[in-house]
């Protein structure tokens, strides 16, 4: 099992005929992706790469039966097409925009409170590489190569440094159920903490590998409900121990603006909440197999 | 993106919030005229530099005669104010604010801002203004209160009355205070700001409310939709290396170390840059090159990193996605070829086509250290900075 995809998913990708969203397409039908079709305004009633576009995702999900959509369209676009997405009945949606205004992002949420329990969207990014639930299905950016199937699951704010714990990961012969990036942004669709209770629950997800980085609330949060309420082990680390604070550190959210927002703060917020801290970021791979033996 | 005082009062005003009478000038004659033009008695020169704190730093005189006006300018202009908030290299400052002087009564703390926890523009009111929101956060915690908007309905009336009455508004003032109040959060979403601040808010002994000091920051991400915002940058108030970096779509950041960065991704190089003093070692930036390092990119990058003095080594990490290694190689060949690198150069690559790439940097002759993790590229980069 895996969270959020797996190979029977039906998937429609927004921002379908771009140049972006071509290729990416290619990349994740031929992981295995079960893309069923994609949505450009203006462009319904076409075919590309073999699939059919339509000009909304209510269209789209209407004959398709898609559950899930991934985004491509440009960062002035894209909250719209989220919370298109997201009326339209969409289970799931990855937002891969880099540059979406932030208030924009909180009308987003904001939206998505409208709809009952049951039929609410789950978000995840933007400004992030994208989900893989590796031997089934990736909805992203990132190399699929790198991620060896097992029963980890990861989730981090960084596309890269995702990569990186993933590649440690598999070099060290650990698999991953599911690899969620949150993203780099300020406001976001799930946090860390959303993601660790579905980790929870997930079967086959024996330990989890948390990545975040300096700024924001998330990580605390994220430690608070590891502390009252995750039985399954927890690695983290945090990046920018060197960033100064009131510097953006390249991500729209990655700056140290007030009290317990810098990396060293965090961690010691992660560790007391009994989180196995990597001490640097080349032992990501051997901390957990380290945790993994441990708990054998 | 930060924006100065002026510019701040100018689009708070256009949302109804009142500010004292002032002109901006370039030159102490400038400033003459503004104070005589204003025609009180006494004004306020303000440096405009993107920094707070700038009264105890010298960059706020009070004035009474040409004379002073003429001197504070000309104290001010053209030097680099150092505040508690600019670090030690601080702002140069090269326009002043001549502000009409204000007898102040009371001073109130007014803001409105992106709040990261709860997802929406948080309201923060105290009314003991005049101080840092840090300080009265440690010092006067229970005068602090705090509206949550909802962005669904906006900011309603009854919300800028809680504040008012929060900020102890006398009643005569109260409907002045809370057409101020929803001004301050308009402009703030029509302009995309995360961030208004008038600190302080004034009372003053005629029984007037007027924003006195007033701070900005705007979305970066949203000033494609705000050209007349996108036109207030002030390129003078940024590091020229950061300049000189979003020119050409690279994320830097100058720091104070001896290792220069080149990496894909903001997480990784910050996580490269925690492993580099991990290393014992300290980076001199941060340097981002993002999804499409090709070689004119890398040549840049190279160029930038180089720049800073204090390199003694430099460092590239890339972990290719969507890239290539082969193709990050060949860039980097070329940017190797076609400048005078006279520090040594420690190189990592990962991911897609690695062992292409690494054979190609192999089979170049270059000067330079290939490696293959994480660990042992910042190991590697931080000895040879040791060793120059």
């Amino acid at each position: 099992m895996s969270i959020l995809l797996d190979e029977k998913t039906r998937v429609i990708v927004q921002g379908f005929t771009g140049k972006i969203g071509t290729f990416h397409s290619k990349e994740m039908m031929e992981y295995g992706t079960r893309i069923v079709g994609g949505v450009t305004p203006g462009k319904g009633g076409s075919d590309h790469l073999g699939k059919p576009v339509f000009n909304t995702v209510k269209d789209a999900v209407r004959e398709t039966g898609a559950e899930a959509s991934v985004l491509f369209v440009p960062a002035a676009a894209a909250a719209d097409s989220i919370m298109e997405a997201a009326d339209g009945g969409i289970r799931y949606c990855v937002a891969i925009t880099d540059g979406i205004p932030a208030l924009d992002m909180m009308r987003v949420k904001r939206f998505m409170r409208r709809y009952r329990r049951e039929r609410k969207m789950v978000l995840t990014g933007p400004n992030c590489a994208g989900t893989i639930s590796p031997g089934k299905a990736m909805l992203g950016i990132m190399p699929g190569h790198i991620y060896k199937a097992g029963n980890i699951g990861v989730v981090a704010r960084s596309g890269t440094l995702g990569y990186e714990a993933a590649s440690q990961m598999q070099a060290a012969g650990i698999g991953i159920s599911t690899s969620v990036g949150i993203g780099g942004d300020p406001i976001n669709g799930s946090s860390h903490r959303d993601i660790l209770e579905m980790f929870e629950t997930d079967l086959e997800t024996r330990a989890v590998m948390m990545i975040g980085e300096i700024g924001g609330p998330q990580e605390a949060e994220a430690a608070e409900y590891i502390r009252n309420y995750m039985t399954k082990p927890v690695v983290a680390y945090v990046a920018g121990l060197t960033a100064p604070k009131g510097r953006r550190m390249g991500h729209a959210g990655a700056i140290v603006s007030g009290k317990g927002e810098s990396a060293a703060e965090k961690t010691d917020i992660l560790k007391n909440a009994g989180v196995v801290i990597a001490p640097n970021p080349s032992e990501l791979g051997s901390t957990m197999a380290r945790v993994l033996k441990e708990r054998k | 993106m930060d924006i100065h005082e002026y510019q701040a009062k100018e689009i708070l005003q256009k949302y109804g919030v009142p500010i004292a009478a002032g002109k901006l000038a370039y030159s102490p004659a400038q400033a003459t005229t503004c104070y005589n033009q204003l025609g009180t008695p006494a004004c306020v020169v303000k440096a405009q530099i993107h920094s707070g704190a700038r009264g105890k730093a010298g960059g706020v005189k009070l004035c009474k005669s040409e004379e002073e006006v003429q001197k504070a300018t000309n104290d001010m202009i053209g030097t680099r104010l150092v505040t508690a908030q600019t670090g030690p290299q601080g702002k140069i400052v090269e326009k002043v604010y001549i502000e009409a002087g204000t007898d102040i009564d009371r001073e109130l703390y007014l803001a409105f801002v992106l709040d990261r926890a709860t997802e929406r523009i948080v309201a923060v009111a105290s009314a003991n203004g005049g101080m840092a929101i840090e300080e009265l956060a440690a010092e006067r915690p229970d005068s602090i209160v705090r509206v949550p908007i909802d962005p669904a309905v906006d900011l309603r009336r009854f919300q800028a009355a809680e504040l008012a009455f929060a900020l102890n508004i006398p009643k005569e003032l109260l409907k002045d205070a809370i057409r101020a109040i929803t001004g301050c959060y308009r402009a703030l979403i029509k302009s995309d700001a995360s961030l208004v601040e008038v600190n302080p808010l004034v009372i003053t002994k005629g029984g007037e409310l007027i924003a006195l000091d007033a701070k900005m920051i705007v979305d970066d991400n949203a000033l494609f939709r705000h050209p007349e915002i996108s036109e207030m940058r002030d390129k003078s108030q940024e590091d020229p290396r950061e300049t000189s970096a979003s020119d050409h779509d690279l994320s830097y950041v100058g720091l104070e170390g001896s290792i220069g960065c080149m990496i894909n991704g903001a997480g990784l190089a910050m996580a490269t840059m925690d492993m580099i003093k991990h290393a014992g070692g300290e980076p001199a930036n941060f340097l981002d090159i993002g999804g499409g390092a090709s070689p004119e990119r890398v040549a840049k990058a190279f160029e930038l990193v180089l720049q800073d003095k204090g390199v003694k080594a430099m460092l590239v990490n890339i972990y290719a996605g969507i890239n290539r290694c082969d193709w990050i190689a060949e860039g980097l060949i070329q940017a190797v070829q076609s400048i005078d690198l006279k520090v040594p150069l420690v190189v990592r690559l990962s991911g897609t086509n690695v062992e292409v790439g690494r054979k190609m940097l192999k089979d170049s002759g270059l000067p330079l250290v290939s490696t293959e993790t994480l660990g042992e590229a910042a190991h590697k980069a931080v000895e040879a900075a040791n060793r120059r």
